[in-house]
């Protein structure tokens, strides 16, 4: 497997990387950095999902939301989480997102496919719903707004230091997904994508194997709100709306499913384009369109599969790579 | 420093230190104002509007406020709150702006305010106009301050109005949000505070598109009073006339405004709303605005560009006042509260809370030919003008501002079967 660590040496050389370039160029970079990793974790999450058990959830966003708006809550009515307790807030942000999944899971884990897409999208709506009209404690239309961040020795005022603080929980992130799904228990999830009537013939619980990485991911997706919500200072329903959800899925389409590192290559590549590009030229909203439209044509396996694609053609023989099998198995059909 | 080394050559060389000195204030410092507004996504219409409001008043100026060059930079926020916090970051520290103009939702308006607080610099709410902003909150955002209106603001005196010309129960019938609650939460206090009774609140999703549903269930009363947003303002008429109600309609400005006027039918002729702005206003000030928006962009503007263009007037007599240069946050909005300036929608200037005290008309819809223009058109013809409103209306500040916010269930609906 000397190309397995290749891989996992040119990760950690691009993290190392992004660590060493990033606080050196501009406030706003840093800001800009800071948001894609945080909302990395969520793809991630849904990467998780998606790529490794092959269920798509429309509701991601729910675990992000409630992840937030727990953090808000806490902060601004509570006053709580703004000094050493950042690190309980973070702890419940995982809690609750898990436990929202745990709940959630029972519903949604029985479906597969299409009706797995509609029961996680109408449970991710009925969050929206809540945080939109629980004026008392969501502020409603208007959100919270939270006076400022956590300092518990480190300022995380500073947008620096706040930096180092994501790409902390960002990488740890990666890596415990990666052991997860490098683990018995990910292969497990990679048979369920391939073929799950073979699984329960072999024996495995596919119900509870699934239901476990839901909650994982939900878990992982609170973990991201939490960070979320203090890279912004606001949190409103437009943190839980269904685009949310939609907006993780389509980075991870477009990074390539079933990879994790195709997740925060697709939010990298969508909050630059969102968020630099649009400052840069007004019409920013072809060029991602257009990103997508020709991901999806000519890159089925995502930007990761560009590689295997390349391989492809010089030996010209095709070797199937993890996210190739999950893309086509969800183009063909999801079941 | 250049101001104790030009005070020092002053005495000396009179004539030539004036000159210099004038063409180092005009040449070397430019105004950067960073302008927020949703260019793309459902609001980009109102966020277009937003900005040619603005910009038209720095294109008849030459590009310059109070004698500063002006950078104006717009940013798009998609109208999302979030976004709208990244986007003044970049403006704030990437292009070092002196001010960050604008937003449209109150919810964006709820989210720039605290990035003036975080980076101290000014945040001028151009449109948004969240209640709270300038009132329970204001302590909290010592670099905010509001040139444009509170939800509740209008709405006070429309139902001032409503009593006094004889209606005595009222229907409201309203876009289930945050605005929707301000404004309606205006009208019933003072409508109810004057006698008047109202008698139904009916709250419908925002973004609703067929009212079926909710017709039927609008009790008989003396009016209706309607606070509806974007597709449901042009619907909510057509349907209620179609369903045979004749009940009069006396309505929240924003379903009225000029920016949706044009696109409704006859049924809405002879509508009742207010606002603080409308532009069938017959001033000259107003007329030439009108006139000269008109010309460019080719409709008639509405309250989203005529806040903004005087906004920028506004912004143009501080500078002036300041001797030309950007005095700081501080400094600039204390200039800012102690001017009168004459806009295209009246005098307005500011309370000790930083919101604005302006006119508030009440507007009917009429069909007919205004400011000689030779086609029939809508207009929203003045009726009744209510001078000098304060956003605590006739109250007084302390008193206002001990009852809550108005809500969903405030003030409650005591008269509601």
């Amino acid at each position: 497997m000397a190309s397995q660590k290749l891989k996992i040496l040119a990760v950690i050389v691009a993290l190392l990387a992004l660590l060493y370039i990033v606080p050196q160029s501009g406030s706003f970079v840093v800001l800009l950095a800071t948001r894609a990793m945080a909302f990395a974790i969520l793809a991630m999450s849904v990467d998780l999902l998606l790529g490794f058990t092959g269920l798509s959830s429309m509701g991601q966003a729910a675990y992000f939301g409630v992840g937030a708006y727990l953090t808000a809550v806490l902060a601004t009515k509570l006053q709580f989480g703004l000094g050493w307790d950042f690190w309980i807030v973070v702890l419940l942000g995982i809690l609750i997102g898990a436990a929202l999944a745990a709940l959630f899971g029972l519903f949604a884990i029985r479906a597969t496919g299409v009706y797995f897409l509609m029961i996680t999208l109408a449970l991710g709506q009925c969050v929206w719903g809540l945080a939109y009209r629980w004026n008392s404690l969501t502020g409603g239309d208007n959100g919270i707004n939270m006076t400022g961040r956590p300092n518990f020795g480190l300022d995380l005022s500073n947008d620096v230091t706040f930096f180092y603080l994501v790409f902390a929980f960002f990488s740890v992130s990666l890596f415990m997904l990666y052991v997860l799904v490098r683990s018995p228990f990910g292969r497990s999830l990679e048979g369920i994508r391939e073929r799950e009537l073979r699984m329960q013939i072999l024996g495995y619980n596919t119900w509870l194997h699934k239901y476990i990485a839901f909650i994982i991911a939900g878990g992982f997706g609170g973990l991201a709100g939490v960070l979320w919500a203090h890279t912004n200072g606001h949190v409103s329903p437009e943190t839980v709306v269904l685009t949310t959800s939609v907006d993780a899925l389509l980075m991870v389409v477009l990074g390539g499913a079933g990879t994790l590192v195709g997740a925060i290559l697709g939010a990298g590549i969508v909050f630059g384009l969102r968020e630099y590009l649009s400052t840069l030229v007004p019409w920013w909203q072809y060029v991602l369109g257009g990103v997508y439209v020709l991901t999806i044509l000519y890159l089925p396996m995502g930007l990761m599969g560009i590689p295997s694609l390349v391989r492809q053609r010089f030996k010209g023989r095709p070797k199937e790579a993890g996210a190739n099998m999950a893309t086509k198995e969800l183009a063909s059909k999801p079941s | 420093m250049r101001k104790t080394w030009r005070a020092r050559l002053m005495p000396a060389l009179i004539g030539t230190t004036i000159a210099a000195g004038v063409t180092v204030a005009a040449g070397a410092e430019e105004l950067r104002i960073g302008f927020v507004a949703p260019t793309t996504g459902i609001f980009a219409q109102v966020g277009k509007d937003m900005v040619d409001g603005f910009q038209l008043y720095l294109e008849q100026h030459g590009n310059k406020l109070g004698g500063m060059d002006v950078k104006f930079i717009v940013e798009d926020n998609q109208g999302k709150p979030d976004a709208a916090v990244t986007k003044a970051k970049k403006l704030i520290l990437q292009d070092k702006v002196h001010m960050v103009v604008g937003g449209l939702l109150a919810s964006t308006g709820y989210a720039l305010a605290p990035v003036s607080s975080a980076e101290k610099t000014l945040y001028i709410s151009s449109t948004a106009s969240a209640d709270d902003l300038t009132q329970r909150q204001l302590d909290k955002y010592p670099y905010f301050l509001r040139t444009s209106w509170t939800s509740s603001l209008p709405h006070h005196a429309l139902g001032q109005w409503a009593c006094d010309n004889g209606f005595k129960t009222v229907s409201v019938v309203a876009a289930d949000y945050a605005f929707g609650y301000e404004v309606a939460g205006g009208f019933q206090k003072a409508f109810e505070d004057c006698g008047g009774k109202i008698i139904q609140k009916v709250w419908v999703p925002l973004n609703t598109k067929d009212f079926g549903p909710y017709i039927p269930a609008i009790k008989k009363s003396d009016a209706i009073f309607t606070v509806m947003v974007g597709p449901g303002a042009l619907q909510f008429p057509k349907q209620l006339r179609g369903a045979g109600i004749k009940t009069p309609i006396v309505g929240s400005g924003v379903s009225y405004d000029e920016f949706v006027l044009p696109f409704m039918g006859d049924e809405v002729i002879g509508d009742i709303s207010a606002l603080h702005y409308s532009a069938a206003i017959d001033t000259p000030a107003n007329q030439a605005f009108v006139k000269a928006y008109r010309a460019k962009f080719g409709k008639v503007p509405g309250y989203y560009s005529e806040n903004n263009y005087s906004t920028a007037l506004w912004i143009d007599e501080a500078i002036k006042k300041a001797g030309g240069k950007y005095p700081g946050p501080e400094e600039f909005i204390k200039i800012m509260q102690s001017i009168k300036v004459e806009t295209p929608r009246g005098t307005v200037e500011l309370d000790g809370m930083r919101n604005p005290v302006e006119n508030v008309y009440i507007k009917k819809v009429e069909k007919k030919k205004m400011l000689g223009y030779d086609k029939d058109e809508l207009w929203n013809t003045v009726i009744h003008t209510y001078p000098k409103v304060s956003q605590f209306w006739t109250y007084g500040k302390d008193k206002f501002l001990a009852q809550p916010l108005y809500s969903r269930d405030f003030p409650a609906c005591k008269y509601c079967e």
